[in-house]
């Protein structure tokens, strides 16, 4: 196995592009189980940690440009204002260490449908930049994952960052684990929501995100109309009067009825549909407490 | 420390790390800074690595086996199958049942078939890969209960009963006036050691072997490789490599015989480390069971018969099945009185993973069962389940349904008033509440909604000591003498330090007897006898009472020395490195009458046991009874399944706080162990293939799964056993499981009769299949 270490991000790219089957490692906490396990044994690893580039955050326009090299634990430290759900997620990756090494980059280049970063992304309608020697694209969240472990990305590029609008209104992760701490979702939960409007202009109020009960991460997009269009429809922005119990409980229906899980070993599909009722209303339940109080004080 | 302290024997020494005193493992700063030499760091220059290739198949026939391209790879060194084991080609801890490799048959997922060495892992695992094995697959036995039906397969020639139990005591056909009854399932728990099966074997001159390896009984090892490699015991020498956890796990042989194999026919030192996923299939687990019980009591609460039957699930090879079954059935109505008993206990052989020793041994899925049924039991009456459980609780004196009486201390009404008698931790309050003190923890899935609040307990009891008329025994040599001027004490034994923290103890016994400071625990090996097992919850009685008879012996000689050198003195002692006379006071230095060292060897057996009727179980079968209580304080998110633990409480009697800083870590780490079984740890088996073999999918405890716990460490001496000890490990292994269920219980109000309680059990969520 080679060991490929490039120090730039375009003698990176240009290494990805003569050896597309390098597999592309930073924290390496899921590249390097596999490896342990002896499930993957890749010609070539790319080392993207000397890559400075990947590692920076900043901002593009009204979104936010978070390299795809940055750790959990900072965008804990350093991005837990802007970015409170995704805040909320990278607490839930894994143990202290996990966290110091494991990125959001990674998340996305693994697509495994249990990644915690996945429903966040989808629930903001972040856009993941993938760059090769031929240019550089963004790909929007909801139409980055093809199947478990599969995404579009091409086989010359490398996922460099992602852009992200910062929160306009409250946002709620939520994740189950047959344990209290360092678990792999048996299913997750992301809910944003936007009062204003988006930073981009596009998409609606509401913004969700469902993580490990389907073969990719899935919005459930029934859910966020449904939810749209009763705020809008009586008022409940401005009044921001607390929401009857008929319009969380239907909203947990629906997020429920967006999943396509499987019984597995870590949970079965009817648990996994019930759970994730529950946790939409909940997370609704909270953010809608925080729109109410945050008005308040506007007020 | 609570409670009564009764210590026999001398106390010689002002001694800072002598008996009684949480004195420090010597090992602790390496294990914490990782410089801890484990079994998987063994290193020789020039050594090979060994590998194994086992069965993708839980029962098959092997058709055919080609070595032929494995054997052609540059940098393979050997590949071995079942034709290449001179010796006995089976091993087994009670019966040789198990292939050192297999020859026309395969029995579980998993089983060694053949193995390579090669000058590098990753050459040993290309060599794997191009043996060629042909199966030819069978439908697999994995229902214990099916295995018992007349018709069902045979997974070994003599029928798939491993053991049948019959405990039969007072009135068969007993009546009662509240009977309740219930079936009861424990999963199968791993004992999750984080040290993978290790070691490094080199061939000697004489054609013998030397063999560095993590195990438990090293002279039980030894007996067994031996005999596979057909060489006499003393040309089979063991040393005790760093263990990295054992549990129960390390009984069995993994690598033993095959890194042995390897090195003598390359006639280079081979290593064999285990993955983690292998070392699922490298050791045995604990026996799932089927437990059916029912109780019969008086409107008064007292207990008036029980009958049960428990099938534990053996798995493809015997193992440790027999001993595993004769202490669920002998333990299998708890600490309790009852006059009249009629339980059958069967281990049976499947095609599922084979199953053995864990900590707690049998006794873990009784107490599941037994209280469970005396919860149940005192619903049905409307008592209160501690009341109930006090109303018939054993004590000294009382009778085991073996009938064997119990004759030393059994604390069980005052350790079930000990735990309920604490206060309660706050209740839960308000929707603020710091969710790492909340079900799901840091995954943020409730801020207080759903949540209820239950309380249960959980008292079990356990064996100490090996039983059943076995002849236990440890074996120590203790040598005082000088090193540079200054007298020092050389520890010698064959018992293995497997965590628990034995080197510590048996420096602090020679600290104590002999007066000195300075000890050397040397590292076990098989250049002296037997120290038996690190097992049921054994080596501080066992190679502890072999220690201190040495060092009696040692000092006997000393003070024969100063008799001499100062007639008159009848009375002398030694104590702080000084000859003292009981008249006079010090006399002489130590240093003065060790020009010639003083040295003991000392083979050191308990009492003896006795066997068990097979037709009716009686027998004094065991050495020493241990008791411990819990009581369980649980958060339940009770919409999503979801559960933490708040509080533990724990009571229990250790006899003798020889280090109470290490009881106190047994009690933790034992309860620890409980938890897990309650709530998360199962190795999942369908179609005897095992579905979760790792860690990432088996999972085990965090310190946000552990609450903080309250202890109460009685010390009632057993005076049958040295210094008055009783075993530790195992009891607060048993009964947290149960206290934690029934907490749950209490929160939900659901019946739960299944461990580990999943959040599908709390939600009603399982799968198709279940509903």
């Amino acid at each position: 196995m080679d060991f490929l270490r490039p120090a730039t991000l375009q003698q990176a790219l240009e290494a990805k592009a003569e050896r597309p089957a390098a597999v592309p490692i930073a924290g390496g906490t899921d590249v390097m189980v596999e490896i342990n396990f002896d499930t993957r044994r890749p010609d070539a690893l790319l080392d993207l940690n000397q890559v400075a580039e990947l590692a920076e955050i900043g901002s593009d326009g009204g979104l936010l440009r978070v390299g795809a090299c940055v750790s959990y634990a900072r965008i804990i430290g350093e991005l837990g204002r802007e970015l409170p759900g995704l805040a909320l997620a990278s607490r839930t990756v894994g143990s202290p260490q996990i966290r110091n090494r494991g990125t959001v980059g990674g998340n996305l280049g693994a697509a495994s449908p249990a990644g915690d970063a996945h429903p966040v992304l989808l629930a903001c309608d972040a856009l993941v930049e993938a760059a090769s020697v031929r240019g550089t694209r963004l790909i929007p969240a909801a139409g980055f994952y093809q199947g478990p472990k599969r995404s579009v990305l091409a086989p010359d590029e490398l996922i460099t960052a992602f852009r992200i609008g910062p929160a306009m209104g409250p946002q709620q992760f939520a994740k189950i684990g047959t344990r209290n701490a360092m678990v792999i979702a048996v299913c997750s939960f992301a809910l944003s929501l936007w009062p204003q409007g988006r930073p981009a202009g596009t998409g609606g109020t509401i913004g969700t995100g469902i993580g490990s009960a389907g073969p990719v991460p899935l919005r459930a997009t029934d859910a966020e109309e449904f939810l749209a269009a009763e705020l809008a429809s009586a008022g409940l922005w401005e009044s921001g009067v607390a929401l009857p119990s008929t319009v969380t409980h239907t909203f947990g229906e629906l997020v429920a009825g967006a999943a396509r899980p499987i019984d597995d070993v870590r949970g079965t599909a009817a648990y996994r549909r019930h759970a994730l009722s529950v946790l939409a209303r909940r997370t609704l339940g909270w953010t809608w407490d925080s729109y109410r109080k945050g008005a308040r004080q506007c007020a | 420390m609570t409670g009564t302290s009764t210590a026999t024997g001398p106390r010689t020494s002002p001694t800072t790390s002598g008996v009684g005193q949480s004195a420090g493992r010597p090992d602790a700063r390496q294990k914490v800074t990782g410089e801890f030499a484990y079994s998987s760091d063994l290193w020789l220059d020039g050594m090979i690595w060994g590998a194994t290739l086992r069965s993708p198949h839980p029962r098959a026939v092997i058709d055919g086996l080609d070595i032929g391209a494995a054997l052609r790879l540059p940098g393979c060194h050997a590949v071995l199958t079942h034709d290449d084991v001179p010796g006995r080609k089976v091993y087994g801890l009670e019966h040789a049942d198990q292939p050192v490799l297999a020859s026309d048959q395969v029995r579980y997922q998993g089983e060694p078939v053949a193995i390579v060495a090669a000058d590098h892992p990753e050459t040993a695992r290309r060599a794997l890969g191009k043996i060629k094995v042909s199966y030819t697959e069978l439908e697999p036995l994995t229902d214990a209960r099916a295995a018992l039906e007349t018709a069902a397969p045979r997974v070994h020639d003599g029928g798939n009963v491993v053991r049948h139990v019959k405990i039969r005591k007072g009135d068969p056909a007993a009546v009662a006036e509240l009977v309740v009854s219930g079936e009861y399932q424990v999963g199968m728990q791993d004992q999750a050691f984080l040290g993978p099966e290790s070691g490094l074997a080199v061939p000697a001159e004489d054609g013998g072997v030397d063999l560095f390896v993590a195990t438990q009984w090293l002279h039980a090892d030894r007996t067994q490789v031996a005999a596979c490699l057909g060489l006499p015991e003393d040309m089979v020498r063991i040393t005790l490599a760093g263990v990295g956890g054992a549990f129960g796990a390390r009984e069995d042989l993994s690598m033993q015989v095959h890194a042995c194999l390897l090195a003598l026919r390359t006639g280079k030192p081979v290593k064999m480390v285990y993955s983690r996923e292998e070392s699922f299939f490298g050791h045995v687990h604990r026996h799932p069971a089927t437990l059916h019980y029912e109780h019969g009591a008086a409107a008064d609460g007292k207990l008036i018969y029980v009958r049960a039957d428990i099938v534990l699930d053996g798995g493809a090879y015997a193992s440790s099945s027999t001993a595993v079954a004769a202490n669920a059935a002998t333990l299998g109505i708890g600490p309790y009185e009852v006059p009249n008993v009629r339980l059958d206990c069967r281990a049976v052989y499947t095609n599922n993973p084979p199953c053995g020793a864990m900590r707690g041994f049998g006794a873990v899925q009784a107490c599941f069962a037994y209280e469970s049924q005396m919860d149940k039991l005192a619903a049905g009456l409307g008592l209160d389940p501690v009341e109930l459980r006090v109303r018939n609780a054993m004590h000294e004196g009382s009778v085991m349904p073996t009938g064997q009486v119990v004759d030393s201390a059994a604390p069980v009404a005052e350790l079930l008033r000990r735990v309920s008698g604490r206060p309660l931790p706050p209740a839960a309050a308000g929707t603020d509440r710091d969710i790492r003190g909340l079900p799901g923890g840091v995954s943020n899935t409730t801020h207080g909604e759903g949540v209820v609040r239950g309380i249960g307990y959980g008292i079990g009891i356990k064996n100490v000591c090996f039983s059943e008329g076995f002849d236990d025994y440890s074996t120590a040599r203790v040598r005082l003498h000088l090193i540079g001027g200054e007298p020092a004490a050389d520890v010698h034994t064959a018992a293995a330090e497997v965590g628990q923290g034995l080197v510590t103890l048996q420096g602090q016994i020679a600290r104590t007897e002999l007066g000195v400071e300075q000890v050397r625990v040397v590292p076990a090996d098989t250049s002296i006898g037997s120290g038996g097992s690190s097992s049921a919850s054994r080596q501080s009685y066992m190679t502890g009472g072999a220690v201190r008879a040495a060092c009696e012996q040692v000092r006997e000689q000393i003070l024969e020395r100063g008799r001499g050198l100062f007639p008159g003195h009848e009375d002398l002692s030694v104590s702080g490195g000084k000859l003292v006379s009981a008249r006079d006071g010090a006399l002489a230095a130590l240093a003065d009458l060790l020009a010639e060292p003083a040295e003991a060897t000392v083979t050191w057996r308990h009492r003896g046991t006795s066997p068990l009727d097979p037709q009716t179980g009686q027998g004094d079968a065991h050495v020493q009874y241990a008791f411990a209580a819990h009581r369980a304080v649980v958060d339940v998110d009770t919409e999503l399944g979801l559960v933490k633990v708040i509080e533990l409480a724990c009571a229990q009697d250790v006899g003798r706080a020889m280090n109470p800083q290490a009881v106190e870590g047994q009690i933790h780490g034992g309860t620890a162990q409980g938890l897990g079984l309650a709530l998360m740890e199962e190795i999942q088996v369908t179609g005897g293939k095992v579905r979760n073999p790792s860690f990432t999918d088996y999972l085990i405890p965090t310190i946000l799964d552990m609450p903080p716990m309250k202890l109460d460490v009685l010390e009632l001496a057993d005076p049958h056993a040295p210094y008055g000890l009783r075993g530790v490990g195992e009891p607060p292994t048993i009964s947290s499981t149960p206290a934690i269920v029934a907490a749950i219980r209490a929160a939900t109000g659901l019946a739960l009769t299944r461990v580990p309680v999943r959040p599908e059990h709390i939600t009603g969520t399982g799968p198709e299949r279940d509903a």
